[in-house]
């Protein structure tokens, strides 16, 4: 009857490869899907991680040896740029999302299969584009908020290029959004009420409606912006009576919720993995949905805090303040049920509970130098240096990029049906966690000191605390080989893990591991206490 | 897991014969809507910013004709109501009367584009000559862009409503009805892009 059907029609099925070769067709399975922005988004991570290393060997030394100060902002304007919309957004929506939401709302697949492949197709020509765009005559180089005039003045190839792969990649991540409210909202199985879903559903639901209001802002800013840069108009051009403000404005009306784009998910996949390892339910669900919603609210709401620099009047400075301020309201409630849900738990330490609990510890940090930036007079102190740095990496990597690799140890046994090595994961951690704080936490004390960012040369007094940042740095880069290693072991002769190693209650492990193409052997188990742990009876099962 | 044991035995049959939902994709258009929506919330937003904030160079003050704009408005509602029309028919059964409002309406939006581009040629302004301009032609173009999408589409479902072999019919509305609320979306956003642009 509708599209999601027809992928259930056998005849079709046959059509589509089998084995790993599956991974390159056009699948219409969201577990293959799934795992295909999982693999891409990880390649971009290299590349972007590359790139990163690039930029702390620059900052070693004080002036530009390593690289002309050209090439570094290019540098830089690809780290971001890859970074944020070809290896979190995609991951931490598209793969996780694709991976589990229909096992959570009892559907055999996507609610349009056909628009998800597209969706993730749009991502490796677009990915291959912006990675392109380096090496065209002119770099992008006005990092990964293209703000004009540096943008238009520097009217280069690059830039156009840049702007067109970011427009394909807002697009594959409408599509998305779109689909994954279709498929929450519309594809639950029968019985399923809101409220009995997995907290993900909850994240993911949230993160989409941002998605959907938001990104297509983003779009039409990004053609006016390109407008500006081929046909000459003055959108954004103070000398043909621009406004760059106003681009400001459009920008971080979608590049703030963008933030909680990148995280909420990451909160929703916490919330799975927590009650799992410690053996106790969810503490607080309730709340937990509503300071979602609330954060959806507020993070429409206060965009404005990016730009106290930028010549806003006082009424706007007041109110993005006191918005920003009351995001800490929700963020500290999940945090509190979080570290509730720990609390009294049978807490099993291996590599998944160790990045969340590595998750909790460094997005408290963010949050908190998160209100700090809040507030006006520190935020006019430290703009644009190396405090906006750090608190961003601590929101992002030590935030999100934790929880990825925390959901990669969690459902790794659901995928392959094999366990990985917890040594080497416990090893992956160590380096990961150490060298993550090494890095960043020294960045704090330069930008309060002034160190200013995207400037590829500084002031010698800050070399010894930027070489202990690169040191962290270089421990970052070393912690992706046991990790790959792990992965790569573990496919090939890892322990079998049978159908559900973690006794989870969750319905994505209410299968065989792997998963057949239909999701379960006859009809979808209708869970109704996704975090029912505890109770004697389910426990022995 | 109990709830798995407790429905093994009807399972198989029902699941593997129907297992039918309602159809969302109408959800989904809905939700696109309301993303492109939001493109054009943007040009609005940065049109009156400007408008508020940014002055124009002396002498460069452009008043709009407002006589084709007002034609365009009335050719786009009618539009809407011909396309509703065409909707009735095809409920009624009535293949070759559906497929003569929506030609009427595709015609419709064919004159809206010509009195659209005849405007076009004869402003006192180009595109990059200040920025009241520049957003004027931004804003209508992007909207141009969707009516000859529009357009288009309802020439492809007028081909598809033919009364033989067609696809289109009683039983599978939805190209008709997605592609008519998609229109009506146009309409709209054309409604209050007059008022804004051309009113205010």
């Amino acid at each position: 009857m509708t599209i999601s059907l027809d992928s259930q029609d056998p005849n079709t099925k046959s059509l589509q490869p089998k084995g790993w070769l599956r991974y390159f067709s056009f699948s219409l399975d969201h577990k293959v899907i799934g795992i295909q922005y999982l693999v891409c988004g990880f390649l971009f991570y290299l590349i972007g991680g590359t790139l990163a290393s690039a930029i702390r060997i620059e900052l070693a030394s004080p002036m530009s040896d390593f690289m002309p100060r050209d090439v570094y902002n290019q540098v830089l304007t690809l780290h971001g740029t890859i970074m944020i919309f070809l290896w979190i957004v995609p991951v931490v929506n598209g793969a996780f999302g694709n991976y589990l939401i229909p096992f959570y709302v009892g559907a055999r697949d996507m609610a349009f299969p056909r628009l998800n492949a597209v969706a993730f197709w749009l991502i490796p020509p677009s990915g291959l584009m912006l990675v392109a765009s380096y090496f065209v005559e002119g770099a992008a180089q006005a990092g990964w908020t293209a703000y004009p005039p540096l943008s238009i003045t520097t009217p280069q190839s690059g830039q156009i290029i840049w702007i067109m792969s970011v427009l394909l990649l807002g697009g594959s991540s409408i599509f998305g959004g779109i689909n994954f409210i279709a498929t929450i909202i519309k594809l639950r199985r029968p019985g399923l009420k809101l409220m009995q879903l997995p907290m993900y559903c909850w994240a993911m639901l949230g993160t989409s409606l941002l998605v959907v209001l938001s990104t297509p802002v983003l779009a039409g800013t990004l053609i006016l912006l390109s407008f500006d840069i081929v046909a000459h108009t003055g959108f954004f051009n103070p000398v043909l009576g621009g406004n760059v403000v106003v681009y400001q404005h459009l920008f971080w009306f979608y590049s703030h919720p963008a933030v909680y784009i990148m995280v909420l998910p990451a909160f929703g996949l916490v919330s799975e993995i927590l009650p799992v390892h410690s053996r106790k339910p969810l503490f607080g669900y309730t709340t937990m949905v509503f300071s979602i919603m609330g954060i959806v609210v507020l993070g429409l709401v206060v965009w404005a805090h990016h730009m106290f620099t930028s010549g806003t009047p006082p009424w706007m400075r007041l109110f993005f303040t006191i918005a920003t301020a009351f995001i800490a309201v929700p963020t500290g409630i999940k945090f509190f049920n979080w570290v509730a849900t720990l609390w009294g738990g049978k807490i099993s330490i291996n590599s998944a509970m160790l990045f969340s609990c590595g998750f909790i510890i460094n997005f408290v940090f963010g949050g908190i130098t998160g209100v700090a930036l809040a507030q006006v007079p520190f935020d006019i102190h430290v703009h644009d240096t190396y405090f906006v740095v750090a608190h961003f990496h601590y929101i992002v990597y030590g935030g999100t990029v934790f929880i990825i690799f925390s959901s990669i140890y969690h459902w790794f046994p659901k995928v392959t049906g094999k366990l990985m090595s917890e040594k080497l994961g416990i090893l992956h951690f160590a380096i990961t966690f150490i060298g993550f704080n090494l890095c960043f936490a020294p960045q704090h004390w330069l930008g309060l000191n002034g160190m200013p960012r995207r400037v590829a040369e500084y002031d010698p007094q800050f070399q010894f605390v930027n070489q202990i940042s690169s040191v962290g740095a270089l421990l970052m880069a070393l912690s992706t080989i046991p990790f790959l290693v792990n992965i790569f072991l573990s496919i090939k002769n890892g322990k079998d893990s049978g159908d559900n190693p973690w006794n989870a209650l969750t319905p994505e492990w209410l299968t065989s591991s792997p998963p057949p193409v239909e999701n379960w052997e006859g009809e979808a188990p209708l869970v109704e206490e996704p975090y029912g742990y505890g109770k004697p009876i389910t426990q022995e099962n | 897991m109990t709830t798995l044991d407790s429905s093994k035995e009807i399972k198989k049959k029902e699941s593997e014969v129907s297992e039918h939902h309602e159809d969302f994709r109408m959800f989904g258009l809905i939700t696109f809507l309301i993303a492109d929506g939001m493109t054009f919330a943007g040009f609005f937003a940065a049109y009156l910013t400007y408008k508020a904030v940014n002055p124009l160079p002396d002498g460069a003050i452009y008043e709009l004709e407002l006589p084709i704009p007002t034609l365009n408005t009335i050719l786009l509602l009618v539009s809407s109501a011909t396309f509703h029309k065409a909707g009735k028919a095809l409920l009624k059964n009535k293949n070759s009367d559906t497929q003569k409002w929506l030609i009427v309406t595709a015609l419709l939006g064919i004159t809206f584009l010509i009195c659209q581009l005849f405007e076009y040629f004869n402003l006192p302004f180009g595109l990059t000559d200040n920025l009241f301009a520049s957003t004027f032609y931004a804003l209508t173009g992007f909207h141009g862009l969707h009516v000859t999408l529009g357009t288009l589409m309802i020439l492809i479902i007028s081909w598809q409503t033919r009364p033989k072999e067609g696809r289109i019919t009683n039983q599978n509305m939805f190209p008709l009805e997605a592609v008519e609320l998609y229109w009506h979306f146009v309409d709209g956003i054309w409604v209050i892009l007059f008022i804004i642009l051309y009113l205010l």
